[in-house]
């Protein structure tokens, strides 16, 4: 074991990279949440994601295309569930695991002809002089531009749902959603609008571990991260600045056990690989204890009788 | 303008008929699907539901299949219907099926070369219990700290997952396998295999069992007062909770025998049709009974049912795979699509719905 030749910088560099598609779906499905609905289809939505930004990016030949592909994938995909749910009333719970299951499926019969081959790269940002200070350069300015986009969008939603009249309606949706149509608010619009939101953000989180991270197509490559990400608005209490703050740990910690496993460190690499799962089912028990946080209307079905 | 007027009681006869239409509407939808993979829709919908049972050449070969995949499906949906009925959702089921095979085989293979007749009955009770300790962990997070259920049993899949690949690589592996992960075939290993009981038939002792726990599941739900106290729970919380329903003992009741039967169904299938733990060991069977409870209006009747259309699906996707070339996950789109019919027209049941004249209303 040589735990020296695991590079602090490097480590940090590449804990933003791992963190990224995590920030991305755990905003998106933060704001579905907070209109009220809990939406489980993260894991489907993102593997959608993944596959039609990697195959349109592959046939354009362009990343960016295939980004704009992934967002409007999942948003496509997160349609069904809005049908599912906001109009056809169906139980959340349900229509969410439908929608991982058939994304699952869908994707692997989207990407059966893509797999082993190799996506257009995305270029890095690279800012002369800035991008080559030592220590800070690579951590902070020499990334892809999703990762910025990722941390700027997570600042748009803290502000656009703290200070502004959209945000507002959002929230008064999410904590009551007879009392928000009372005052003459469309509940279900609102929602449908929040559910595509969280779609096309998975959307891109999943074409951000396929185009950029990975970067490659296999079967059932997101591995659970849409459910961490769900896991991460509980552990964030539905805050957009404590996702981001959890977004990095989970990151961090990935990154960490990937390193460790490359280092050749005692631990088998299987106990190590399911390190990130048993660390949320921890974090999950830790933040539990306080469930004042949850929008009040979180999970039920609205329908305006009469 | 379409308006939805909430029924006093939801319909007993759209309940009964809805997930036929489901079926039906996913036969089309599959069909235009299979059309657009360019392959002729009403010969792969034959191939997939009429040719595993009727086809002269392999219906011999497919109709055993049919109890061999629905065995397990059943098993797995009846213990996550009684959750699914009181809200409980353990959606971790094929962490539990994983857990429950590598107990029972890790038991089986520690007396290894054996030839006791209580090997067997031993590995059964092992699979339970495995399934079940696996189902404890997010049911006693959930009782203690109020821990969400759904978040913690999905991580386990991916945990369990994991530790089957460490068994099958170190612990378990066969010492006479050359180095290859997996291991011993139980298959060569009489007093632990779980083989036909009635040749030809596709019937071992997992299948018996997944018609036991129908039997149990039904007199449960309709004669017993715990299963009053599901139902009650999951369609009138509050009123169950001034009934004096506890519910600590219900999550724990329904999440351990949702996961003792999941484990049960592993070590089943490890024993006898699998043959051995290895790293692939594990097809689905514990998200697909997902659909087949739902499929089955969370019924016990309706849950054997779906666990047999659903083990058709399989077969006849295979089938569809070998003579079609239709990709396999095509079929895992077919089935997704079901679970989206089913819940969709599940607004038929709870709701009438009225065509009103614009400002009328």
């Amino acid at each position: 074991m040589d735990l020296s030749a695991i590079n602090p910088v490097l480590l940090i560099a590449s804990l933003m990279v791992a963190a990224t598609p995590l920030l991305l779906a755990a905003i998106g499905e933060l704001v579905v949440e907070r209109a009220g609905v809990l939406n489980l289809g993260v894991e489907g939505m993102m593997i959608v994601g993944a596959i039609s930004g990697f195959a349109i990016s592959v046939e354009t030949g362009s990343p960016m295309v295939g980004l704009v592909a992934a967002m409007i994938g999942g948003a496509l995909l997160s349609l069904l569930f809005a049908f599912l749910t906001q109009f056809a009333l169906a139980n959340q719970v349900a229509s969410g695991l439908a929608l991982t299951l058939f994304g699952l499926g869908l994707s692997a019969l989207m990407g059966q002809s893509y797999v082993g081959i190799k996506p257009p790269t995305m270029a890095k940002l690279d800012i002369p002089v800035i991008s080559d200070i030592p220590v800070i350069g690579p951590i902070l300015f020499s990334h892809d531009p999703v990762l910025y986009i990722g941390v700027a969008l997570c600042a748009v939603v803290w502000a656009v749902l703290k200070y502004s009249r959209v945000g507002l309606v959002l929230r008064a949706v999410g904590e009551n959603h007879d009392a928000a149509h009372a005052l003459g608010y469309n509940v279900v619009r609102v929602r449908v609008l929040a559910i595509l939101f969280g779609g096309a953000c998975a959307g891109l989180g999943g074409a951000y571990i396929s185009l950029i991270r990975v970067p490659q197509w296999t079967e059932g490559m997101t591995a659970g991260i849409g459910w961490i990400a769900l896991a991460l608005v509980v552990f964030a209490s539905w805050k957009p600045w404590r996702v981001l703050l959890g977004a990095y740990l989970f990151g961090g910690i990935n990154v960490l056990q990937l390193n460790l496993q490359a280092a050749g460190i005692a631990i088998p690499v299987e106990y190590l690989a399911m390190s990130p799962y048993l660390i949320t089912i921890l974090v999950l028990v830790i933040m539990s204890a306080d469930k004042s946080r949850a929008p009040a209307s979180l999970g039920r079905i609205f329908h305006a009788s009469g | 303008m379409i308006k939805l007027e909430k029924r006093p009681q939801p319909s007993r006869a759209l309940a009964l008929a809805t997930p036929l239409i489901a079926v039906f509407i996913t036969m089309i939808a599959g069909g235009l699907l299979f059309w657009a993979l360019g392959k002729n829709p009403f010969e792969a919908i034959r191939t997939i539901f009429w040719d595993p049972l009727f086809h002269e050449q392999f219906a011999s070969y497919s109709r055993p299949q049919l109890l061999v995949k629905a065995g397990p499906l059943i098993l797995i949906a009846i213990g996550l219907s009684l959750g699914f009925r009181a809200g409980i959702w353990n959606i971790g089921a094929e962490g539990q099926y994983i857990m429950g095979a590598i107990c029972g085989a890790g038991v089986g293979l520690a007396f290894y070369p054996s030839e006791s007749f209580l090997i067997f009955p031993m590995m059964v009770v092992a699979g339970a219990l495995g399934g079940w300790a696996w189902a404890m962990i997010p049911a006693l997070l959930k009782v203690k700290f109020g821990t969400n259920e759904i978040l913690v049993s999905l991580m386990l899949v991916y945990v369990a997952e994991q530790l089957l690949a460490s068994m099958s690589l170190g612990l378990l592996r066969n010492p006479e396998g050359h180095g290859f992960p997996g291991s011993r075939n139980l298959k060569d290993y009489a007093a632990a295999h779980n083989g036909e009981l009635i040749a030809g038939t596709g019937m071992h002792w997992g299948i018996v069992a997944a018609f036991i726990a129908v039997i149990f599941a039904y007199v449960l739900l309709n004669r017993h007062i715990l299963g009053f106290n599901i139902r009650l729970t999951g369609e009138a919380p509050r009123a169950a909770r001034f009934a004096g329903v506890n519910p600590t003992r219900l999550i724990l009741f329904c999440l351990g025998t949702a996961g003792a039967l999941a484990g049960l169904a592993g070590l089943f299938e490890v024993s006898g049709p699998a043959g051995q733990i290895s790293i692939d060991f594990n097809v689905g069977y514990g998200f697909t009974a997902i659909i087949v409870a739902f499929l089955g209006r969370l019924h016990p009747v309706g849950i054997l049912l779906a666990g047999l259309l659903m083990a058709l699906t399989y077969i006849g996707g295979e089938l569809a795979q070998l003579m079609l070339s239709l990709p396999s996950a095509a079929i895992q789109v077919f089935q997704g699509m079901l679970l989206f019919f089913l819940l969709a027209l599940d607004l038929l049941t709870n709701y009438r719905i009225r065509i009103a004249v614009k400002g009328a209303a």
